[in-house]
Protein backbone atom coordinates (compact mmCIF):
# COMPACT_ATOMS: atom_id res chain seq x y z
CA UNK A 1 0.00 0.00 0.00
CA UNK A 2 1.59 3.24 -1.12
CA UNK A 3 0.96 6.60 0.49
CA UNK A 4 1.45 9.64 -1.71
CA UNK A 5 0.89 13.25 -0.63
CA UNK A 6 -1.36 15.35 -2.85
CA UNK A 7 0.44 18.66 -3.58
CA UNK A 8 -2.85 20.55 -3.91
CA UNK A 9 -4.84 19.62 -0.83
CA UNK A 10 -1.93 18.35 1.27
CA UNK A 11 -3.63 15.07 2.10
CA UNK A 12 -1.42 12.03 2.65
CA UNK A 13 -3.46 10.00 0.19
CA UNK A 14 -3.46 6.23 0.29
CA UNK A 15 -3.26 4.43 -3.05
CA UNK A 16 -6.95 3.56 -3.33
CA UNK A 17 -7.73 7.28 -3.12
CA UNK A 18 -5.66 7.87 -6.24
CA UNK A 19 -5.67 6.85 -9.88
CA UNK A 20 -2.40 6.07 -11.62
CA UNK A 21 -1.70 7.98 -14.84
CA UNK A 22 1.58 6.45 -16.06
CA UNK A 23 4.72 8.26 -17.23
CA UNK A 24 4.93 12.03 -16.77
CA UNK A 25 6.59 14.74 -18.87
CA UNK A 26 5.76 13.12 -22.20
CA UNK A 27 5.85 15.67 -24.96
CA UNK A 28 2.66 15.59 -26.94
CA UNK A 29 3.31 15.52 -30.67
CA UNK A 30 1.39 17.51 -33.22
CA UNK A 31 -0.31 16.55 -36.50
CA UNK A 32 2.88 17.23 -38.54
CA UNK A 33 5.01 14.76 -36.61
CA UNK A 34 6.17 11.52 -38.20
CA UNK A 35 5.32 7.97 -37.21
CA UNK A 36 8.43 7.56 -35.05
CA UNK A 37 7.58 10.62 -32.92
CA UNK A 38 4.03 9.46 -32.56
CA UNK A 39 5.17 5.99 -31.51
CA UNK A 40 7.50 7.49 -28.93
CA UNK A 41 4.72 9.63 -27.52
CA UNK A 42 2.04 6.96 -27.53
CA UNK A 43 3.86 3.74 -26.67
CA UNK A 44 7.59 3.87 -25.97
CA UNK A 45 8.26 4.21 -22.28
CA UNK A 46 11.30 4.71 -20.05
CA UNK A 47 9.95 2.11 -17.62
CA UNK A 48 13.00 2.52 -15.36
CA UNK A 49 14.02 0.13 -12.64
CA UNK A 50 14.63 3.02 -10.29
CA UNK A 51 13.38 6.60 -10.16
CA UNK A 52 10.16 7.09 -12.12
CA UNK A 53 8.32 10.33 -12.83
CA UNK A 54 4.64 9.66 -13.16
CA UNK A 55 1.16 11.14 -13.15
CA UNK A 56 -1.43 10.56 -10.48
CA UNK A 57 -4.94 11.88 -10.00
CA UNK A 58 -6.43 12.46 -6.59
CA UNK A 59 -9.64 10.94 -7.93
CA UNK A 60 -11.33 10.21 -4.60
CA UNK A 61 -10.23 13.57 -3.18
CA UNK A 62 -9.72 16.95 -4.78
CA UNK A 63 -9.89 15.38 -8.25
CA UNK A 64 -6.75 17.07 -9.58
CA UNK A 65 -3.86 15.61 -11.57
CA UNK A 66 -0.39 15.92 -10.08
CA UNK A 67 3.07 14.49 -10.73
CA UNK A 68 5.22 12.33 -8.49
CA UNK A 69 8.74 10.96 -8.34
CA UNK A 70 8.75 7.41 -7.00
CA UNK A 71 11.25 4.56 -6.89
CA UNK A 72 9.95 1.47 -8.70
CA UNK A 73 11.90 -1.01 -6.55
CA UNK A 74 11.79 0.47 -3.05
CA UNK A 75 8.46 2.24 -3.79
CA UNK A 76 9.77 5.30 -1.95
CA UNK A 77 7.96 8.50 -2.93
CA UNK A 78 10.53 11.30 -3.23
CA UNK A 79 8.04 14.07 -3.72
CA UNK A 80 5.00 15.34 -5.59
CA UNK A 81 4.37 18.56 -7.46
CA UNK A 82 1.60 20.22 -9.48
CA UNK A 83 1.02 19.02 -13.04
CA UNK A 84 1.33 22.49 -14.63
CA UNK A 85 5.05 22.12 -15.31
CA UNK A 86 7.19 20.66 -18.07
CA UNK A 87 10.01 19.49 -15.83
CA UNK A 88 10.47 18.42 -12.22
CA UNK A 89 11.37 21.10 -9.64
CA UNK A 90 15.13 21.59 -9.14
CA UNK A 91 15.05 20.89 -5.40
CA UNK A 92 13.29 17.56 -5.97
CA UNK A 93 15.93 16.58 -8.54
CA UNK A 94 18.66 17.49 -6.00
CA UNK A 95 16.94 15.46 -3.31
CA UNK A 96 16.75 12.39 -5.55
CA UNK A 97 20.39 12.79 -6.64
CA UNK A 98 21.44 12.83 -2.99
CA UNK A 99 19.46 9.70 -2.23
CA UNK A 100 20.21 7.77 -5.43
CA UNK A 101 23.76 8.56 -6.63
CA UNK A 102 23.43 6.03 -9.50
CA UNK A 103 20.40 7.85 -10.94
CA UNK A 104 21.01 9.12 -14.48
CA UNK A 105 18.49 11.96 -14.49
CA UNK A 106 14.84 12.31 -15.37
CA UNK A 107 15.18 12.56 -19.18
CA UNK B 1 20.65 -38.05 -20.32
CA UNK B 2 19.09 -41.18 -18.89
CA UNK B 3 15.47 -41.41 -19.87
CA UNK B 4 12.77 -41.48 -17.21
CA UNK B 5 10.49 -44.50 -17.52
CA UNK B 6 8.74 -47.14 -15.50
CA UNK B 7 11.80 -49.34 -16.00
CA UNK B 8 14.03 -46.61 -14.58
CA UNK B 9 11.81 -46.45 -11.49
CA UNK B 10 11.99 -50.24 -11.12
CA UNK B 11 15.76 -50.22 -11.61
CA UNK B 12 16.27 -47.48 -9.04
CA UNK B 13 13.88 -49.15 -6.61
CA UNK B 14 16.21 -52.17 -6.65
CA UNK B 15 19.19 -50.05 -5.57
CA UNK B 16 17.64 -47.61 -3.11
CA UNK B 17 17.34 -44.80 -5.68
CA UNK B 18 21.08 -44.26 -5.67
CA UNK B 19 21.41 -43.95 -9.43
CA UNK B 20 19.33 -40.87 -10.35
CA UNK B 21 21.39 -38.30 -12.20
CA UNK B 22 21.30 -34.56 -11.76
CA UNK B 23 18.73 -33.21 -14.21
CA UNK B 24 21.11 -30.51 -15.44
CA UNK B 25 24.70 -29.42 -14.84
CA UNK B 26 25.93 -26.16 -13.31
CA UNK B 27 28.62 -25.16 -15.84
CA UNK B 28 30.89 -22.14 -15.91
CA UNK B 29 30.41 -19.94 -18.99
CA UNK B 30 32.55 -20.57 -22.07
CA UNK B 31 34.23 -17.70 -23.96
CA UNK B 32 31.77 -17.73 -26.83
CA UNK B 33 28.43 -19.21 -27.87
CA UNK B 34 26.55 -19.12 -31.16
CA UNK B 35 23.45 -17.97 -29.30
CA UNK B 36 23.04 -16.58 -25.81
CA UNK B 37 19.54 -16.66 -24.41
CA UNK B 38 19.07 -14.23 -21.51
CA UNK B 39 16.50 -15.52 -19.04
CA UNK B 40 16.05 -19.13 -17.96
CA UNK B 41 12.32 -18.96 -17.50
CA UNK B 42 9.90 -21.03 -19.50
CA UNK B 43 10.06 -18.82 -22.60
CA UNK B 44 13.86 -18.65 -22.61
CA UNK B 45 14.33 -22.37 -22.05
CA UNK B 46 11.73 -23.20 -24.70
CA UNK B 47 13.50 -20.87 -27.14
CA UNK B 48 16.78 -22.69 -26.50
CA UNK B 49 15.12 -26.10 -26.72
CA UNK B 50 13.53 -25.47 -30.13
CA UNK B 51 16.74 -23.81 -31.37
CA UNK B 52 18.45 -27.13 -30.74
CA UNK B 53 15.66 -29.48 -31.65
CA UNK B 54 14.19 -27.82 -34.73
CA UNK B 55 17.07 -25.72 -36.05
CA UNK B 56 20.10 -27.75 -34.92
CA UNK B 57 21.79 -24.86 -33.09
CA UNK B 58 23.21 -26.39 -29.93
CA UNK B 59 26.14 -24.16 -28.99
CA UNK B 60 23.80 -22.18 -26.77
CA UNK B 61 24.00 -20.68 -23.28
CA UNK B 62 20.97 -19.77 -21.24
CA UNK B 63 21.97 -17.25 -18.59
CA UNK B 64 19.80 -16.38 -15.62
CA UNK B 65 20.34 -13.78 -12.92
CA UNK B 66 18.47 -15.74 -10.26
CA UNK B 67 17.57 -19.38 -10.38
CA UNK B 68 16.00 -21.36 -13.19
CA UNK B 69 12.25 -20.75 -13.40
CA UNK B 70 12.33 -18.36 -10.43
CA UNK B 71 10.63 -15.47 -12.18
CA UNK B 72 7.16 -15.37 -13.65
CA UNK B 73 7.40 -18.99 -14.85
CA UNK B 74 7.29 -20.04 -11.22
CA UNK B 75 4.84 -17.33 -10.21
CA UNK B 76 1.65 -17.83 -12.16
CA UNK B 77 -1.69 -19.60 -12.03
CA UNK B 78 -0.72 -22.19 -14.71
CA UNK B 79 -3.77 -21.61 -16.92
CA UNK B 80 -3.53 -22.90 -20.50
CA UNK B 81 -6.00 -21.94 -23.23
CA UNK B 82 -6.11 -20.72 -26.82
CA UNK B 83 -9.57 -19.15 -27.18
CA UNK B 84 -8.34 -15.79 -28.47
CA UNK B 85 -10.25 -13.48 -30.77
CA UNK B 86 -7.52 -12.11 -33.03
CA UNK B 87 -6.09 -14.48 -35.64
CA UNK B 88 -2.46 -13.74 -34.80
CA UNK B 89 -2.92 -14.49 -31.10
CA UNK B 90 -5.12 -17.53 -31.71
CA UNK B 91 -2.44 -18.97 -34.01
CA UNK B 92 0.43 -18.71 -31.54
CA UNK B 93 -1.55 -19.71 -28.44
CA UNK B 94 -3.03 -22.67 -30.33
CA UNK B 95 0.48 -23.71 -31.42
CA UNK B 96 1.45 -23.54 -27.73
CA UNK B 97 -1.56 -25.61 -26.68
CA UNK B 98 -0.81 -28.25 -29.31
CA UNK B 99 2.79 -28.45 -28.15
CA UNK B 100 1.62 -28.70 -24.52
CA UNK B 101 -0.53 -31.66 -25.49
CA UNK B 102 2.56 -33.63 -26.49
CA UNK B 103 5.09 -31.93 -24.25
CA UNK B 104 5.52 -34.57 -21.55
CA UNK B 105 6.38 -37.18 -24.18
CA UNK B 106 8.53 -34.78 -26.16
CA UNK B 107 10.61 -33.77 -23.12
CA UNK B 108 10.46 -37.17 -21.37
CA UNK B 109 9.31 -35.21 -18.34
CA UNK B 110 5.87 -35.21 -16.77
CA UNK B 111 4.63 -31.63 -17.09
CA UNK B 112 1.28 -32.66 -15.61
CA UNK B 113 -0.67 -31.03 -18.43
CA UNK B 114 -4.30 -31.34 -17.41
CA UNK B 115 -6.82 -30.40 -20.12
CA UNK B 116 -9.65 -30.21 -17.63
CA UNK B 117 -11.69 -27.61 -19.49
CA UNK B 118 -11.80 -23.86 -19.10
CA UNK B 119 -14.69 -21.43 -18.79
CA UNK B 120 -14.75 -17.69 -19.21
CA UNK B 121 -17.91 -16.42 -17.55
CA UNK B 122 -20.09 -13.85 -19.24
CA UNK B 123 -21.65 -11.62 -16.58
CA UNK B 124 -22.96 -8.76 -18.68
CA UNK B 125 -24.75 -8.44 -22.01
CA UNK B 126 -21.56 -7.06 -23.53
CA UNK B 127 -19.58 -10.06 -22.44
CA UNK B 128 -22.25 -12.40 -23.86
CA UNK B 129 -21.91 -10.70 -27.25
CA UNK B 130 -18.13 -10.57 -26.99
CA UNK B 131 -17.70 -14.24 -26.14
CA UNK B 132 -20.18 -15.40 -28.78
CA UNK B 133 -18.14 -13.43 -31.27
CA UNK B 134 -15.00 -15.18 -29.99
CA UNK B 135 -16.68 -18.58 -30.46
CA UNK B 136 -17.45 -17.71 -34.10
CA UNK B 137 -13.92 -16.39 -34.62
CA UNK B 138 -12.47 -19.57 -33.09
CA UNK B 139 -14.62 -21.68 -35.42
CA UNK B 140 -13.06 -19.86 -38.39
CA UNK B 141 -9.59 -20.33 -36.89
CA UNK B 142 -10.19 -24.05 -36.44
CA UNK B 143 -10.08 -23.83 -32.65
CA UNK B 144 -12.81 -25.74 -30.90
CA UNK B 145 -14.69 -23.59 -28.38
CA UNK B 146 -18.36 -23.33 -27.59
CA UNK B 147 -20.88 -21.04 -25.98
CA UNK B 148 -22.62 -22.73 -23.03
CA UNK B 149 -25.68 -21.68 -21.10
CA UNK B 150 -25.80 -20.69 -17.44
CA UNK B 151 -27.35 -24.05 -16.56
CA UNK B 152 -24.41 -25.84 -18.20
CA UNK B 153 -22.08 -23.60 -16.20
CA UNK B 154 -23.81 -24.68 -13.00
CA UNK B 155 -23.49 -28.33 -14.06
CA UNK B 156 -19.76 -27.96 -14.67
CA UNK B 157 -19.14 -25.84 -11.56
CA UNK B 158 -21.56 -26.86 -8.79
CA UNK B 159 -20.02 -24.46 -6.23
CA UNK B 160 -20.71 -21.38 -8.34
CA UNK B 161 -23.38 -18.86 -7.46
CA UNK B 162 -24.91 -18.04 -10.85
CA UNK B 163 -27.57 -15.66 -9.52
CA UNK B 164 -25.32 -12.75 -8.71
CA UNK B 165 -26.94 -10.62 -7.34
CA UNK B 166 -24.77 -7.90 -8.87
CA UNK B 167 -23.32 -9.90 -11.74
CA UNK B 168 -25.43 -12.96 -12.54
CA UNK B 169 -23.77 -15.57 -14.76
CA UNK B 170 -25.39 -15.40 -18.22
CA UNK B 171 -23.36 -18.12 -19.89
CA UNK B 172 -19.76 -18.88 -20.66
CA UNK B 173 -17.15 -19.38 -23.33
CA UNK B 174 -15.99 -22.96 -22.90
CA UNK B 175 -12.81 -24.54 -24.22
CA UNK B 176 -12.72 -28.24 -23.36
CA UNK B 177 -9.06 -28.55 -24.37
CA UNK B 178 -7.95 -25.78 -22.02
CA UNK B 179 -6.73 -26.48 -18.52
CA UNK B 180 -3.59 -26.25 -16.44
CA UNK B 181 -0.04 -27.58 -16.30
CA UNK B 182 2.64 -27.84 -13.65
CA UNK B 183 4.66 -24.65 -14.07
CA UNK B 184 7.86 -25.86 -12.37
CA UNK B 185 7.79 -29.11 -14.32
CA UNK B 186 7.57 -27.19 -17.59
CA UNK B 187 10.70 -25.23 -16.66
CA UNK B 188 12.54 -28.26 -15.36
CA UNK B 189 11.56 -30.42 -18.32
CA UNK B 190 12.83 -27.88 -20.82
CA UNK B 191 15.98 -27.28 -18.76
CA UNK B 192 16.79 -30.99 -18.60
CA UNK B 193 16.21 -31.39 -22.34
CA UNK B 194 18.39 -28.34 -23.15
CA UNK B 195 21.16 -29.63 -20.92
CA UNK B 196 20.97 -33.02 -22.59
CA UNK B 197 21.65 -31.32 -25.94
CA UNK B 198 24.85 -29.87 -24.46
CA UNK B 199 23.55 -26.38 -23.81
CA UNK B 200 24.88 -24.51 -20.77
CA UNK B 201 22.35 -23.24 -18.24
CA UNK B 202 24.23 -20.66 -16.19
CA UNK B 203 22.36 -19.54 -13.11
CA UNK B 204 23.26 -16.72 -10.69
CA UNK B 205 24.69 -14.82 -13.64
CA UNK B 206 23.24 -11.36 -14.18
CA UNK B 207 23.70 -9.44 -17.42
CA UNK B 208 25.24 -6.05 -16.61
CA UNK B 209 25.83 -4.79 -20.13
CA UNK B 210 25.30 -5.58 -23.80
CA UNK B 211 28.31 -5.07 -26.09
CA UNK B 212 27.61 -3.85 -29.60
CA UNK B 213 29.81 -2.88 -32.52
CA UNK B 214 28.56 -0.98 -35.58
CA UNK B 215 24.98 -1.65 -34.52
CA UNK B 216 25.52 -5.37 -34.20
CA UNK B 217 25.57 -7.37 -30.99
CA UNK B 218 28.94 -8.84 -29.96
CA UNK B 219 28.33 -10.24 -26.50
CA UNK B 220 27.21 -9.58 -22.97
CA UNK B 221 28.96 -8.52 -19.78
CA UNK B 222 27.79 -10.52 -16.81
CA UNK B 223 28.57 -10.98 -13.14
CA UNK B 224 30.50 -14.09 -14.25
CA UNK B 225 32.56 -12.21 -16.81
CA UNK B 226 32.23 -11.26 -20.42
CA UNK B 227 30.75 -13.74 -22.91
CA UNK B 228 30.79 -13.37 -26.70
CA UNK B 229 27.91 -14.45 -28.87
CA UNK B 230 26.81 -14.57 -32.48
CA UNK B 231 23.20 -13.86 -31.66
CA UNK B 232 21.46 -12.66 -28.53
CA UNK B 233 17.92 -13.64 -27.55
CA UNK B 234 16.53 -11.55 -24.71
CA UNK B 235 13.61 -13.29 -23.03
CA UNK B 236 13.29 -11.56 -19.68
CA UNK B 237 9.62 -10.46 -19.37
CA UNK B 238 9.41 -7.66 -16.77
CA UNK B 239 13.05 -6.64 -17.16
CA UNK B 240 12.90 -6.23 -20.96
CA UNK B 241 13.08 -2.46 -20.62
CA UNK B 242 16.21 -2.71 -18.47
CA UNK B 243 18.02 -4.87 -21.06
CA UNK B 244 16.81 -2.73 -23.95
CA UNK B 245 18.29 0.30 -22.19
CA UNK B 246 21.65 -1.51 -21.96
CA UNK B 247 21.51 -1.94 -25.73
CA UNK B 248 20.49 1.69 -26.23
CA UNK B 249 16.83 1.61 -27.16
CA UNK B 250 13.44 1.78 -25.46
CA UNK B 251 10.51 -0.60 -25.53
CA UNK B 252 6.74 0.01 -25.64
CA UNK B 253 6.50 -1.73 -22.28
CA UNK B 254 5.63 -0.89 -18.70
CA UNK B 255 6.40 -3.26 -15.85
CA UNK B 256 3.96 -3.83 -13.01
CA UNK B 257 3.11 -6.64 -10.59
CA UNK B 258 0.47 -9.33 -10.86
CA UNK B 259 -0.34 -11.40 -7.81
CA UNK B 260 -1.71 -14.86 -7.24
CA UNK B 261 -2.40 -16.79 -4.09
CA UNK B 262 -3.48 -20.23 -2.89
CA UNK B 263 -5.78 -21.46 -0.18
CA UNK B 264 -5.23 -24.30 2.26
CA UNK B 265 -5.77 -27.70 0.59
CA UNK B 266 -9.32 -29.02 0.60
CA UNK B 267 -11.16 -31.95 -0.99
CA UNK B 268 -11.93 -31.61 -4.70
CA UNK B 269 -14.60 -28.95 -5.28
CA UNK B 270 -13.86 -27.65 -8.76
CA UNK B 271 -12.46 -29.69 -11.65
CA UNK B 272 -12.35 -26.99 -14.33
CA UNK B 273 -10.65 -23.60 -14.62
CA UNK B 274 -13.03 -20.65 -14.31
CA UNK B 275 -12.17 -17.10 -15.28
CA UNK B 276 -14.51 -14.21 -14.52
CA UNK B 277 -13.18 -11.18 -16.29
CA UNK B 278 -15.87 -8.69 -15.33
CA UNK B 279 -15.46 -9.12 -11.57
CA UNK B 280 -11.85 -10.06 -12.23
CA UNK B 281 -11.08 -13.30 -10.53
CA UNK B 282 -10.00 -16.73 -11.63
CA UNK B 283 -9.87 -20.04 -9.88
CA UNK B 284 -8.75 -23.62 -10.30
CA UNK B 285 -7.83 -26.41 -7.91
CA UNK B 286 -4.35 -27.88 -7.86
CA UNK B 287 -3.65 -31.58 -7.54
CA UNK B 288 -2.68 -30.95 -3.92
CA UNK B 289 -6.17 -29.55 -3.29
CA UNK B 290 -5.23 -25.89 -2.95
CA UNK B 291 -7.45 -23.39 -4.70
CA UNK B 292 -5.22 -21.36 -7.01
CA UNK B 293 -6.56 -17.81 -7.21
CA UNK B 294 -5.72 -14.81 -9.30
CA UNK B 295 -6.99 -11.39 -10.25
CA UNK B 296 -5.85 -8.19 -11.87
CA UNK B 297 -2.58 -6.31 -12.07
CA UNK B 298 -1.43 -3.37 -9.99
CA UNK B 299 -1.09 -0.54 -12.48
CA UNK B 300 1.73 1.63 -11.05
CA UNK B 301 5.16 0.76 -12.49
CA UNK B 302 6.83 -1.56 -10.02
CA UNK B 303 9.80 -3.93 -10.14
CA UNK B 304 9.49 -5.15 -6.55
CA UNK B 305 7.54 -8.42 -7.09
CA UNK B 306 5.08 -7.11 -4.50
CA UNK B 307 1.52 -6.09 -5.20
CA UNK B 308 -0.90 -4.16 -3.05
CA UNK B 309 -3.33 -5.44 -0.47
CA UNK B 310 -6.34 -3.76 -2.04
CA UNK B 311 -5.89 -5.80 -5.24
CA UNK B 312 -5.93 -8.99 -3.16
CA UNK B 313 -8.97 -7.73 -1.31
CA UNK B 314 -10.92 -6.81 -4.44
CA UNK B 315 -10.29 -10.15 -6.08
CA UNK B 316 -11.03 -12.11 -2.93
CA UNK B 317 -14.30 -10.19 -2.58
CA UNK B 318 -15.24 -11.15 -6.14
CA UNK B 319 -14.28 -14.77 -5.49
CA UNK B 320 -16.35 -15.02 -2.32
CA UNK B 321 -19.35 -13.53 -4.09
CA UNK B 322 -18.98 -15.98 -6.99
CA UNK B 323 -18.08 -19.06 -4.88
CA UNK B 324 -19.69 -18.52 -1.44
CA UNK B 325 -18.33 -21.78 0.03
CA UNK B 326 -14.76 -20.52 -0.03
CA UNK B 327 -15.46 -17.65 2.35
CA UNK B 328 -14.06 -19.51 5.39
CA UNK B 329 -10.89 -20.78 3.73
CA UNK B 330 -7.50 -19.71 5.01
CA UNK B 331 -4.99 -18.53 2.46
CA UNK B 332 -1.60 -20.22 2.55
CA UNK B 333 0.67 -18.02 0.50
CA UNK B 334 0.73 -15.23 -2.01
CA UNK B 335 3.27 -14.16 -4.57
CA UNK B 336 3.80 -11.53 -7.25
CA UNK B 337 5.58 -11.42 -10.58
CA UNK B 338 6.57 -8.47 -12.75
CA UNK B 339 4.43 -8.25 -15.88
CA UNK B 340 5.65 -6.64 -19.08
CA UNK B 341 2.57 -4.83 -20.36
CA UNK B 342 2.63 -3.54 -23.94
CA UNK B 343 0.47 -0.86 -25.49
CA UNK B 344 -1.94 -3.35 -27.07
CA UNK B 345 -1.57 -6.12 -24.45
CA UNK B 346 -0.09 -8.47 -27.04
CA UNK B 347 3.44 -9.87 -26.98
CA UNK B 348 6.52 -8.81 -28.91
CA UNK B 349 8.62 -11.40 -30.76
CA UNK B 350 10.86 -9.25 -32.83
CA UNK B 351 14.11 -8.09 -34.26
CA UNK B 352 15.43 -4.98 -32.52
CA UNK B 353 17.33 -1.86 -33.60
CA UNK B 354 20.52 -3.82 -32.74
CA UNK B 355 21.40 -6.43 -35.39
CA UNK B 356 21.34 -10.05 -34.24
CA UNK B 357 19.64 -9.11 -30.99
CA UNK B 358 16.10 -10.42 -30.67
CA UNK B 359 13.45 -9.93 -28.02
CA UNK B 360 10.57 -12.09 -26.89
CA UNK B 361 8.55 -10.23 -24.27
CA UNK B 362 5.33 -8.42 -23.54
CA UNK B 363 3.42 -11.56 -22.63
CA UNK B 364 2.04 -9.60 -19.70
CA UNK B 365 -0.51 -11.53 -17.71
CA UNK B 366 -0.77 -14.43 -20.17
CA UNK B 367 2.69 -15.87 -20.55
CA UNK B 368 2.60 -19.36 -19.08
CA UNK B 369 0.10 -20.75 -21.57
CA UNK B 370 2.25 -19.50 -24.43
CA UNK B 371 5.59 -20.96 -23.39
CA UNK B 372 5.99 -23.69 -26.06
CA UNK B 373 4.53 -21.57 -28.87
CA UNK B 374 6.57 -18.54 -27.90
CA UNK B 375 9.76 -20.63 -27.75
CA UNK B 376 8.94 -22.19 -31.11
CA UNK B 377 8.36 -18.83 -32.83
CA UNK B 378 11.34 -17.16 -31.15
CA UNK B 379 13.68 -20.03 -32.06
CA UNK B 380 12.66 -19.66 -35.70
CA UNK B 381 13.29 -15.91 -35.57
CA UNK B 382 16.71 -16.33 -33.93
CA UNK B 383 17.81 -19.18 -36.21
CA UNK B 384 16.76 -17.59 -39.50
CA UNK B 385 17.11 -13.94 -38.58
CA UNK B 386 13.63 -13.33 -39.96
CA UNK B 387 10.29 -14.06 -38.27
CA UNK B 388 8.21 -17.02 -39.38
CA UNK B 389 4.44 -16.81 -39.83
CA UNK B 390 3.74 -17.17 -36.08
CA UNK B 391 6.07 -14.35 -34.99
CA UNK B 392 5.65 -11.93 -37.91
CA UNK B 393 2.51 -10.12 -36.63
CA UNK B 394 4.19 -9.52 -33.26
CA UNK B 395 7.06 -7.33 -34.47
CA UNK B 396 8.09 -4.13 -32.68
CA UNK B 397 7.22 -2.09 -35.78
CA UNK B 398 3.52 -2.71 -35.30
CA UNK B 399 3.31 0.16 -32.82
CA UNK B 400 4.75 2.58 -35.34
CA UNK B 401 2.58 1.23 -38.12
CA UNK B 402 -0.62 1.17 -36.08
CA UNK B 403 -1.02 -2.56 -36.69
CA UNK B 404 -2.19 -3.51 -33.20
CA UNK B 405 -3.30 -6.92 -32.04
CA UNK B 406 -5.81 -5.66 -29.57
CA UNK B 407 -6.44 -8.48 -27.12
CA UNK B 408 -6.99 -6.15 -24.20
CA UNK B 409 -10.44 -5.59 -25.62
CA UNK B 410 -10.86 -8.95 -27.30
CA UNK B 411 -9.82 -11.22 -24.46
CA UNK B 412 -11.26 -9.24 -21.61
CA UNK B 413 -8.78 -8.01 -19.06
CA UNK B 414 -7.21 -11.18 -17.78
CA UNK B 415 -5.25 -13.26 -20.25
Amino acid sequence: MQIIPCPYCGVEAEETELTYGHEAHLKRVGPDSDAADFEAYMFTRKNPKGVHFERWRHSNGCGKWFLAARHTVTLEVFGTYPAQTTEPPAELVEKIKAKCPEWKGWK
Amino acid sequence: MRRYSIFAIAREAMRYHSGWERAWRAPEPKKRYDVIVVGAGGHGLATAYYLGKVHGIKNVAIIEKGWLGGGNSGRNTTIIRSNYLQDASAAIFEKALQLYEGLAKDLNYNVMFSPRGLLMLAQSEHEVRGYKRTVYANALQGIETEWISREQVKDLVPIINIDGPRYPVLGALYQARGGTGRHDAVNWGYARACDAMGMDIIQQCEVTGIRTENGEVRGVDTTKGSIDCGKLAVVVSGHSGVLAEMAGFRMPIESCPLQAWVSEPIKPVIDVVVMANLVHCYISQSDKGELVLGGGIDHPNNYSQRGSWYTLEETTRALVETYPIISRLKMLRQWGGIMDITGDHSPIISKTPVRNMFMDCGWGTGGFKAIPGSGWAMAELVAKGEPGPLAAPFSLERFREGRFIDESVAAGVAH
